[in-house]
């Protein structure tokens, strides 16, 4: 026990670590919640610039939001091989997670790119900034989480992880499954459902 | 004993031998700071008590700031055609003293408490995450210092504290002050944010062996209430608050009504996090206050149960309630009603607390000490202010009082003459166990005496005022419009501007008070039990060592410590003291815990803190100042996590030889 700084026990028999995180999604989603209203508030409300239903790409993003739902699966896989102290799976499973990650934000990027060029400005309409303000939080958590997953495949190799290595990697897959679910909402909420 | 901690430079020194503490193997950039009491500790310090107190006096300066700005309010108001500031000084003016005392204030005073009693009170060694503690405290600090320089750098805000869009655009608002307040809130929030997070856990994860939620005191009770409303309306506030910066940065359209956008998203936003952040205010002092009045009742807190829950009620219908403050913007009369009953109905949860805190009086030896007067004081005033604030939930009177000094006069009786009644009050009970001496009680009466008069002089005639129409933020008035006979404006502003001068003497007394106590050589040590108090954090030593308490103790009462000293003689049913309170604390002590780990010190909180005020700076200033801060937070934040909490053994050198007994874990406690 002398040398274990993190096992120790806890009222609730959860670690502080993942209750710590617990609560932090919890005041995420209300950090979405506010822009995601925000978006609701403003789609739809003038007519100057682009429509949403002009410029939506539905299949594109459709492909792109299954790469980033996918990359929960590898997240999952991760996690598993972590808690089998199989690093080379973990790293490996991290690793494909990112990737698939990145492959959702150079979409993001490229999707940002077309409507930018079809007229949609980040100051062109109401419907442009909270468009752009919403999706790109999204994109920012997403970029966030990319970054952490690497360099989890980073210390994880060099053995750098301070505490339990499994639960790292645990928090980390709850953050990342926490940025897919808020895609789900707003892939429905923005893209789905016509204004 | 063994107390593990860290090789101690102190230690080293003492054996006449520095000791090289070799980098951390787990880290590589810095070494990891040891104990010692030079200024260097207070920098790295992760343990809650010191944060507690640096909290505590940072609070301080910013009220004493906050403080003068509102005298200077008071001095533009106190004639006719006033000349001491000019419009737009003034505006600053009010918008700086009401963000100044609500964020950096009364916030992180409550964080001041919080940190240094919660973890007392639940019988724990530390909060579930020193290192974020230590990362929160110094966020604030520098959010509030980001804040405040904008006086210096072309005029600080100017919108008032709601900050209602279209008024905070740029075309209204061209200095950079808008910006400075839009930015330093969200450092500052940043603070609130993790604060919130690790209050909770602390609370959830750590309490001590039998340690129920029903058996917390009060003051963590209402504590952990409140990092649940920060941890739901930070994030509210942070949104609103990114789409103004985003505004003013970027030119977005979010609040740009010829965009056709909507000036009310604006209110909603800060409203839903504004209406949660009066009870963020309020409900720690009602905590104080709840520990408070037993103690000086000689009784157990009326219906504690009952205490607990309705704070709780407190904190969820404190969410329903955020349109009444918009009542005057054309809700419709359907909101207008909902909002109307809402708000009602926050009344009722209230006033269960007063009736319980009188119930707790009432028969008991009541001891009159400069606490137990605040703590009146606040349920007296808070009562006064609470029946002007159910006044707002009829609508059609709310209306007529909006934007008027009925409303100051309001707002100020529970900020006041509640919370901040409540924190003093919390000063001159907890003193003893902070600083180990006690603050005099005369100067502690004249103190008090001084605040109750002043602040009814100054906020009381406001409602006069109000009710008359004199509107909020107007930097003058006019002898022509001032009324007639009783009613005179004129009067009731000098009388308030006299009142608010009566304040500040007020509070000079408790600085002069605090510098007495601590400079003169008359005044002893304080007892360990001053108060004949009833809760965990006395029971250990005053001021509490490192590692809180040599043994954790088991608990098995509401009220523990007082179960400890008291007991019931089953023969005549009369509660007869059994132990004192140096005894209970021996016998706690006569079993110490073996192996204490505590958290090691860390340089990154204050790094990682650092790079949120560069950031900013350069968002307003330069872009690439911007990137640098960006860069500088990205290395630290790496840094950090690559630092374990607590320092593995390995990370330091042993000892030198004849130090420590050349066993590398076992040191001295550190007091």
């Amino acid at each position: 026990m002398a040398d274990t700084a993190v096992a120790h026990h806890t009222t609730t028999g959860l670690s502080n670590n993942k209750l710590g995180m617990w609560l932090f999604l919890g005041s995420e989603c209300l950090l979405f919640g506010g822009l995601i209203s925000t978006y609701m508030l403003y789609r739809g409300r003038t007519n100057t610039g682009p429509q949403p239903d002009q410029i939506y790409d539905i299949p594109f993003t459709s492909v792109s939001s299954f790469v980033l739902l996918m990359s929960s699966l590898t997240m999952v896989l991760a996690v598993s091989a972590a808690n089998r102290k199989d690093d080379r799976n973990t790293n490996l499973w991290l690793t494909v997670t990112a990737i698939l990650g990145a492959t959702f934000v150079g979409g993001q990027v490229y999707e940002f790119t077309a409507f930018y060029r079809e007229g949609l400005g980040f100051t062109t309409s109401l419907f442009g900034s909270s468009f752009y303000t919403l999706t790109g939080f999204h994109g920012v958590h997403v970029t966030v989480g990319i970054i952490m997953l690497m360099a989890l495949v980073g210390m994880v190799r060099r053995n750098r992880i301070p505490g339990s290595k499994a639960e790292t990697v645990e928090l980390v897959g709850l953050y990342w499954h926490f940025v897919d679910i808020i895609w789900i909402v707003i892939f429905t909420l923005v893209y789905l459902i016509p204004s | 004993m063994a107390i593990i901690e860290r090789p101690s430079t102190e230690i080293a020194v003492a054996g006449g031998a520095t000791v090289g503490v070799k980098p951390s193997e787990a880290l590589g950039v810095f070494k990891r700071p040891g104990a010692s009491n030079s200024w260097r500790d207070w920098i790295v310090t992760v343990d809650h008590k010191k944060l507690g107190i640096m909290y505590g006096v940072a609070a301080f300066v910013f009220f004493i700031i906050g403080g003068i700005e509102a005298l200077l309010i008071r001095l533009q108001l106190m004639g006719p055609d006033g000349k001491v500031l000019s419009a737009d000084q003034y505006n600053q003016m009010f918008t700086m003293h009401a963000t100044t005392m609500v964020f950096l204030f009364v916030m992180p005073m409550v964080s001041a408490f919080a940190n240094y009693f919660i973890p007392l009170q639940i019988g724990a060694r530390d909060v579930a995450f020193p290192r974020i503690n230590a990362f929160g405290f110094w966020c604030w600090l520098f959010g509030g210092i980001f804040l405040n320089t904008s006086w210096f750098l072309g005029g600080a805000a100017d919108g008032g504290w709601f900050m209602y869009a279209p008024n905070s655009s740029t075309l209204f608002s061209p200095s950079h002050g808008i910006d400075f307040w839009v930015l330093g809130l969200q450092i500052t929030g940043i603070a609130s944010l993790t604060g919130a997070i690790n209050l909770i856990v602390t609370v959830l994860n750590m309490r001590a062996p039998g340690m129920k939620l029903m058996r917390m005191p009060i003051f963590t009770w209402m504590a952990l209430v409140v990092q649940f409303l920060l941890l739901f309306a930070m994030p509210v506030i942070t949104v609103a608050l990114f789409l103004l910066s985003f505004q003013r940065e970027f030119d977005a359209t979010f609040f740009d009504v010829a965009a056709g956008a909507d000036p009310l998203l604006w209110q909603h936003l800060f409203w839903i996090f504004g209406h949660p952040e009066v009870y963020i205010l309020i409900l720690p002092s009602f905590g104080i206050v709840s520990e408070v009045i037993p103690v000086f009742s000689k009784k157990p807190l009326f219906g504690y149960p009952i205490v607990a829950m309705s704070g709780a009620a407190i904190g969820f219908v404190g969410w329903g309630v955020w349109a009444h403050h918009m009542f005057a913007s054309g809700l419709g009369p359907v909101s207008v009603a909902v909002f109307s009953m809402a708000t009602m109905a926050i009344a009722v949860p209230t006033g269960v607390k007063i009736v319980n805190w009188i119930m707790t009086m009432w028969g008991g030896k009541l001891q009159f000490t400069t606490a137990m007067l605040f703590a009146i004081g606040l349920v007296v005033q808070f009562t006064i202010g609470g029946l002007s604030g159910v006044t707002h939930s009829v609508a059609p009177s709310d209306t007529q009082q909006t934007d008027t000094y009925y409303i100051v006069a309001h707002f100020h009786y529970v900020l006041f003459g509640g919370a901040i009644f409540g924190l003093f009050a919390g000063f001159y009970y907890w003193w003893p166990k902070m600083f180990r001496k006690q603050l005099n009680e005369g100067l502690g009466k004249v103190n008090f005496w001084l605040m109750v008069v002043g602040m009814n002089m100054t906020f009381g005639p406001m409602h006069i005022l109000g009710l008359q129409g004199q509107p909020r933020r107007m930097g003058v008035w006019t002898e022509a419009r001032a009324g007639e006979g009783f009613f005179n404006i004129g009067f009731w502003n000098m009388i308030a501007s006299i009142g608010s001068f009566i304040l500040a003497v007020g509070v000079l007394m408790f600085i002069i008070n605090i510098v007495y106590t601590h400079k003169s050589k008359r005044v002893p040590i304080a007892p360990l039990d001053p108060w004949d108090a009833r809760s965990l954090e006395w029971m250990t030593s005053s001021p509490p060592a490192e590692h809180n308490f040599d043994a954790i103790p088991t608990v098995n009462h509401l009220d523990e410590f007082f179960h400890r000293k008291y007991a019931e003689d089953p023969n005549s049913h009369e509660i007869k003291q059994v132990a004192s309170a140096e005894e209970v604390l021996a016998d706690l002590n006569s079993r110490p815990d073996e192996h204490i780990h505590m958290p090691s010190r860390s340089y990154w909180p204050i790094l990682v803190a650092l790079a949120l005020p560069i950031i900013c700076y350069g968002l307003i200033y330069n872009r690439l100042l911007m990137a640098v801060g960006a860069a500088f937070l990205l290395l630290t934040m790496f840094g950090w996590a690559m630092e374990p909490s607590t320092a593995s053994d390995d990370d330091f050198d042993p000892p030198a030889p004849g130090e420590g007994g050349g066993h590398t874990k076992e040191l001295a406690p550190l007091g």
